[in-house]
């Protein structure tokens, strides 16, 4: 690993005036994908700032009836939060999909938004990758794709955002509070990850200077209609191929309102608002999911290897969407697909 | 990029015994309780966090010391697998790992070890199903999860939910 410097930040606006004043540096939180990636010197920050004091460790009720949740609330306690648990149990499901126990102790919510792709062109420093090392090109074009993006790709990168709780963030309409020199500011989940573009370098629309200081779900959490369904290569402890988190509200049978994202498809979760619209209103059934699961997918441009997440991701669409109206949840343990 | 190794003084707690140690910022603390301390039964697998070898308990929690930089961690108590036994009394999941077999080449065993030793205590895993899953975390190469499962079992009957 490369040698760095080490500081410790102990108020958040200590932190934006370090960040501000070194570009090279980085904040740290859990550390399990930063410490890996440096590891790999994919990253090579000149100076790491220590967040882990930082006051950002609360889950609290909002006036709204929503929930914000502290940037550096370990994503294990989150999965177990009783509001969590009762409340939004997509969010906790889509936590428990992801990772190992170890790393889901470590792992802080604000890192988990800030996750780089798997892309193993990304890790491999002798490869060009436009995301690592801009203008350089991009190797999984043409190269082995088998795990990457099939909507909302650029010419410069086909990468995938490897997250599951953003999957569930995204389907919820969460949203950012962030912090910087200027002051304070919310960034709507939808438009926090970006599309690769020209600039796939840029994962998110999160300033150099700014730092994220919670996540706040609104007072929707569908908890009685939600399912969160990963497709993997194994069983636990992969990324997804595919990934769905799905939440409905159904009254008298029909369904009042409806969210679903896609994971593992993308360089960000995706959310097509037409789909949702085409489920409102009606009686659920599968041809009902079937063609929202269409509309979310007009559009697919698969790469040599992946042209199986297409299909796989209509079915898991229309599976997860089964299982949320049913109210038979997918468990993250037992394994089989309900 | 090279630059004069910075070293900090940090105290750890490790298996009870408070110590202070020298480190540099990019020092993991698999690393420092391998080379600094000569705490060897802590292994290193992949050294990626992918693998869980190096699977230790911090303040009561299992992580994978291999992604966690000794220097954000002063203060903290850690536990290996050498503070697992009391004095010659193994871990009840010492024991439960030798009555089943639970091992061929033992390198992922203390990983395990500490592992399902976070997992009691965490309290999330009633059934078979959850114990594998939550433990999904640490790979065996020689594929002893049966017996891996089974021995956390006996662990847990034996600990009442308590590590």
């Amino acid at each position: 690993m490369i040698n760095f410097d080490y500081v410790r930040a102990n108020t958040v606006a200590d932190a934006v005036t370090m960040i501000k004043a070194d570009p090279k540096a980085k904040f740290i939180a859990g550390g399990t994908n930063l410490v890996d990636l440096m590891k790999y010197e994919v990253e090579r920050p000149g100076r790491l700032i220590d967040i882990t004091h930082l006051p950002l460790k609360a889950v609290e009720e909002t006036p709204e009836g929503g929930l914000l949740i502290g940037a550096l609330v370990p994503n294990t306690d989150l999965a177990y939060h009783p509001t969590i648990e009762a409340r939004y149990p997509l969010v906790g499901s889509a936590i428990l999909a992801g990772a190992s126990q170890q790393l889901r102790n470590m792992a802080s919510v604000g890192g988990n938004l800030l996750q780089r792709t798997r892309c193993s062109y990304f890790y491999d420093v002798v490869t060009p990758c436009n995301k690592r090392e801009p203008g350089s090109g991009c190797s999984a074009i043409g190269g082995l794709n088998r795990g990457h993006a099939i909507l909302g790709t650029s010419e410069a990168c086909i990468a995938t955002h490897p997250s599951d709780m953003c999957v569930a963030l995204a389907a919820l309409d969460a949203s950012v509070h962030v912090t910087g020199p200027n002051g304070t500011r919310r960034i709507a989940f939808k438009d926090f990850h970006r599309l690769p573009g020209d600039r796939p370098q840029q994962d998110t629309n999160l300033a150099p200077d700014e730092i994220i200081t919670a996540v706040e779900l609104p007072a929707k959490g569908f908890a009685s209609n939600y399912s969160y369904l990963k497709i993997r290569d194994r069983l636990s402890y992969a990324f997804a191929l595919v990934s769905v988190a799905a939440a409905l509200e159904l009254q008298g049978g029909t369904i009042a309102d409806a969210r679903f994202a896609v994971g593992g498809v993308a360089h960000k979760p995706w959310r097509v608002p037409a789909a949702e619209a085409a489920l409102r209103g009606q009686t659920p059934s599968a041809a009902v999911f079937r063609r929202a699961a269409d509309i979310a997918l007009e559009g697919a441009r698969p790469q040599e290897h992946n042209a199986f997440k297409v299909e796989l991701a209509r079915r898991a669409i229309v599976r997860t969407l089964t299982q949320a109206s049913n109210g038979t949840p997918q468990s993250q343990s037992d394994k089989k697909i309900a | 990029m090279t630059k004069a190794p910075t070293r900090h003084s940090i105290t750890l707690t490790i298996n009870s015994k408070p110590m202070q140690i020298e480190v540099a910022p990019w020092t993991s603390l698999l690393d420092t309780l391998r080379e600094h301390l000569g705490l060897t039964g802590t292994k290193k697998g992949c050294d990626h966090g992918q693998c869980g070898a190096c699977t230790v308990l911090v303040d009561g929690r299992r992580v994978n010391s291999c992604l966690t930089l000794a220097i954000m961690k002063d203060g903290a108590s850690v536990t290996t697998v050498e503070g697992l036994a009391n004095g010659d009394t193994l871990h009840p999941l010492q024991q439960a790992f030798i009555d089943h077999d639970a091992f061929q080449c033992g390198y992922c065993t203390p990983g395990q070890l500490c592992s399902a030793a976070g997992l009691i205590a965490e309290g999330k895993a009633k059934t078979p199903a959850e114990i594998r899953e939550l433990m999904s975390g640490n790979i065996c190469r020689c594929a002893a999860y049966p017996n891996i499962v089974a021995a956390i079992q006996q662990a847990m009957s034996v600990l009442g939910g308590k590590a």
